[in-house]
């Protein structure tokens, strides 16, 4: 079963990283790498990270014409900030898997729509 | 009665089909096929037997199409009492932590004690279709995003277990509370309750906390004699001789067996040796409030919250005196100010302390701030006098 993990930033995840020494932030990249390591036979799309939520534009389809945005959709203190795509037995062990995720506080696991 | 039958057939049907929602359809169908027979035809010489029957019969029918089922269908037998039954895979399944908690009390209610939907919705005085959505919701959820069902790995089993025991805790609450509220209409969820933990009980005998809650349970209900008269009888002025001492015997028993045979107790454990305390004592006045205090005090290190410190001022005013548990009441303020039992309680200790304006206004606010019919009556009784 494949699920997309989303990894969603909070305000003050980022606050504290930005506050961190340059060598811890050497040392929180290298637990995420090592992460992606101990997963890798689970990961089928290392997915990416995304650039910051200012970057985000928003194109709405739903109004009465085509609106472009600037900005993330969601006006929320949370934002997604990158993702991956695993393969795994059931919602139990892509949990399993999540709980040893050494990054951001929040994470989606969305099952993938199998067509 | 048909609760017990409903568990193992949904847990069988489970286990056979590996379709959660497909084997929950076919049992609430028996079920509720049961319920309107059974009253008229009678009981069945072996509901198991007939509830299967009809689950098996309906299944083939509606799934005439699908020879995968047929053919696993046709093994379905009523099956042979197990130790750890399928049953206990539902129970942890209907509680997973990915479901929302009114789908896990929703879920828990219908597929593990068979409930049907319009039960639950008036257990809970919500409307039919919204409890129907809520259930819907979810079993597609165990589907969809692939919710295993089984009992949780060892190394996972703790924390599992501690949702399972949530909800039933909730449920037990819901009950007892609404218990001294409307009755006519509301099922017995602590009914519910008691089954549902002794039933885990019976499968997961060395979980202490299991017994804990079990225990709990009972110890409270071993009291439901007392309690109204018709109205709402607080503990200090209930008859005791109309408790069920045997099954506090019982209840007694299995906590201590379960104290003895692991060190550090949990919060139901604890909270069941307070109750445990009071209903030993022959009357109020006897009470070991030394022992409650010391039992609250190890809750609140297990669980801060300051409900508990409320209760434990009680205790502690019969201890230290009620000018000192005013003291550490008060200190609460900030926490529970729109809490009635906090003003309750403080009205209380203010008519003890001789404070009687103090403790009318204190009353006052406490039933500005409750709509428990049986709260509110006993309230407007101490206002009148």
């Amino acid at each position: 079963m494949k699920y997309v993990l989303m990894f969603i930033e909070t305000e003050q995840f980022a606050k504290d990283f930005a506050a961190l020494e340059p060598a811890e932030k050497e040392e929180a990249y290298r637990r995420v790498y090592q992460w992606f390591e101990d997963h890798a036979d689970k990961i089928t799309n290392r997915g990416s990270k995304l650039q910051g939520a200012e970057t985000a534009t928003t194109v709405r389809l739903d109004g009465s014409g085509v609106l472009t945005t600037d900005g993330p959709f969601i006006e929320g203190k949370e934002v997604v900030s990158g993702f991956t795509e695993i393969d795994v037995e059931d919602l139990d062990e892509a949990l399993r898997m999540v709980k040893t995720w050494p990054a951001c506080p929040v994470i989606e696991i969305r099952p993938v729509a199998q067509m | 009665m048909v609760r017990d039958h409903a568990g193992r057939l949904a847990g069988a049907l489970v286990s056979l089909l590996g379709d959660f929602a497909a084997a929950e359809d076919l049992v609430q169908d028996a079920v509720e096929i049961a319920l309107k027979r059974w009253p008229v035809e009678g009981i069945p010489d072996r509901p198991d037997a007939w509830l299967f029957t009809v689950a098996k019969r309906r299944g083939l029918d509606v799934l005439r199409r699908q020879e995968n089922y047929r053919a696993k269908l046709a093994l379905l037998e009523p099956p042979e009492p197990s130790p750890r039954d399928d049953r206990l895979r539902l129970i942890f399944t209907c509680c997973h932590p990915a479901l929302a908690r009114e789908a896990q009390i929703a879920l828990t209610l219908r597929v593990v004690c068979g409930l049907t939907t319009a039960q639950i919705a008036a257990a809970f005085l919500a409307s039919e279709s919204a409890v129907s959505q809520r259930i819907t919701r979810a079993k597609r959820k165990i589907t969809d995003a692939r919710i295993p069902y089984r009992i949780p790995r060892d190394d996972e089993l703790p924390e599992r277990l501690t949702e399972v025991l949530t909800v039933i805790y909730l449920l037990f609450n819901e009950g007892y509370l609404s218990s001294t509220a409307e009755r006519a209409h509301s099922r017995d969820l602590v009914d519910d309750a008691e089954w549902l933990t002794a039933l885990l009980h019976g499968l997961l005998p060395n979980e202490p906390e299991v017994a804990g809650l079990l225990a709990l349970i009972r110890l409270h209900r071993a009291r439901t004699a007392a309690r109204f008269n018709p109205n709402l009888v607080l503990l200090p002025d209930q008859d005791r001789t109309l408790w069920d001492h045997a099954a506090i015997a019982e209840a007694t028993a299995l906590l201590t067996r379960t104290a003895r045979r692991h060190h550090a107790p949990g919060p139901y454990q604890l909270q069941a040796a307070i109750a445990a305390c009071h209903s030993e004592a022959a009357d109020w006045s006897r009470t070991d409030w030394p022992q409650i205090v010391v039992l609250y005090d190890m809750l609140l290190t297990l669980q801060p919250s300051p409900v508990t410190c409320l209760h434990r001022t009680i205790a502690l005013s019969y201890v230290r005196g009620t000018a000192t548990a005013l003291t550490e009441l008060d200190a609460l303020a900030g926490d529970l100010d729109t809490y009635p039992l906090f003003h309750a309680t403080r009205a209380q200790f203010l008519r003890e302390l001789n404070r009687p304006a103090e403790a009318h206004a204190a009353d006052e606010r406490a039933a500005q701030l409750t709509t428990n019919p049986a709260q509110l009556d006993l309230l407007h009784e101490r206002l009148a006098n």
